[in-house]
């Protein structure tokens, strides 16, 4: 059976109502965490542990919740902490992006 | 974070990083995402659901070890060890939650709705399970057992909802399209 074919509950994410992600940046996040999981970066425990971290910690301090930030931040500290990324070359490199002229921030 | 940089300023910077690194490339990026908007969904575990309600074969082996029965679909999405079916009778009626983060069974239902990850959901659903179902529109009789399954990295659940009589009928991809994603998490029946 084709899954395009299906209509109603079971119709496919993209057509069933509610999107998989919100925003583009969402998607390549998530994405980045299963290819590094795929690569053997890390064990997907390990991801899980630290994003329970993220999420008890902001729930605790009565910040508004967004799940995907969360999920950012658990894949930056999990990341610096196994050595993969140096926090400070992320920021800096952040902060070149973010001083781009307009139309070269897509 | 920094105050100037938005989250997506910084996940293109993070995965320009990585990519520098070697760690993966943009395009395998894409892949995951286009098969997690268009592969994975609440369709393949509507497919699995709509076949156990007419082949008690099946279903006996989805109920006593799920991973294993449902391997010969080779659905996509993986970083789920172990999927565990709990069925709903007229006597029990189950419903899934992740109270620490938003473990899913990624496989047969896609990625989480957005009130799935909510704290709300998660911290009320075992706290007052009937209440938070009638806020779905679902109503469970008083004499009839509420089980809530909390999720992890190790196991995550889905729920076998039961069969309306007016599918008895129906060919297995009607059955199947009648299956909700709700309904399988347990917040919803088959209508």
């Amino acid at each position: 059976m084709n899954v395009r074919e299906l209509n109603g509950a079971a119709a496919p994410p993209m057509t069933n109502g509610e999107l998989a992600f919100e925003a583009p940046w969402q998607g390549r996040v998530f994405a980045m965490a299963n290819a590094l999981c795929d690569a053997g970066a890390f064990q997907w425990s390990e991801f899980q542990a630290a994003l329970i971290d993220e999420i008890s910690a902001h729930e605790s301090d009565g910040t508004p919740y967004a799940y995907y930030e969360r999920f950012q931040a658990a894949l930056e500290a999990l990341l610096s902490r196994k050595g993969l990324i140096d926090r400070s070359a992320l920021n800096a490199r952040s902060e070149a992006y973010h001083q781009r002229p307009h139309g070269h921030d897509h | 974070m920094s105050e100037l940089t938005t989250p997506a300023l910084r996940a293109e910077a993070l995965e320009d990083l990585l990519v520098e690194q070697g760690l993966f490339a943009p395009e395998q990026l894409d892949a995951i995402i286009e098969m997690f908007n268009e592969r994975v969904g609440p369709m393949n575990g509507a497919r699995v659901v709509a076949r156990a309600w007419t082949e008690p074969t099946f279903k006996a082996r989805l109920l006593e070890d799920a991973t294993t029965a449902i391997a010969e679909y080779a659905f996509e999405g993986g970083q789920v060890d172990k999927l565990v079916v709990v069925e709903n009778t007229d006597e029990v009626h189950n419903v899934v939650v992740c109270t620490l983060c938003s473990c899913y069974p990624w496989a047969v239902l896609g990625l989480p709705p957005k009130w799935y990850k909510d704290p709300a959901y998660r911290s009320r659903i075992v706290r007052e399970p009937r209440r938070v179902l009638e806020e779905f529109g679902l109503e469970i009789a008083q004499n009839k057992t509420i089980r809530v399954w909390d999720s992890s990295a190790e196991v995550r659940y889905m729920v076998l909802p039961q069969m309306p009589e007016r599918l008895a009928t129906a060919d297995e991809t009607a059955r199947a399209a009648a299956v909700s994603r709700d309904a399988m998490i347990g917040v919803a029946l088959v209508q």
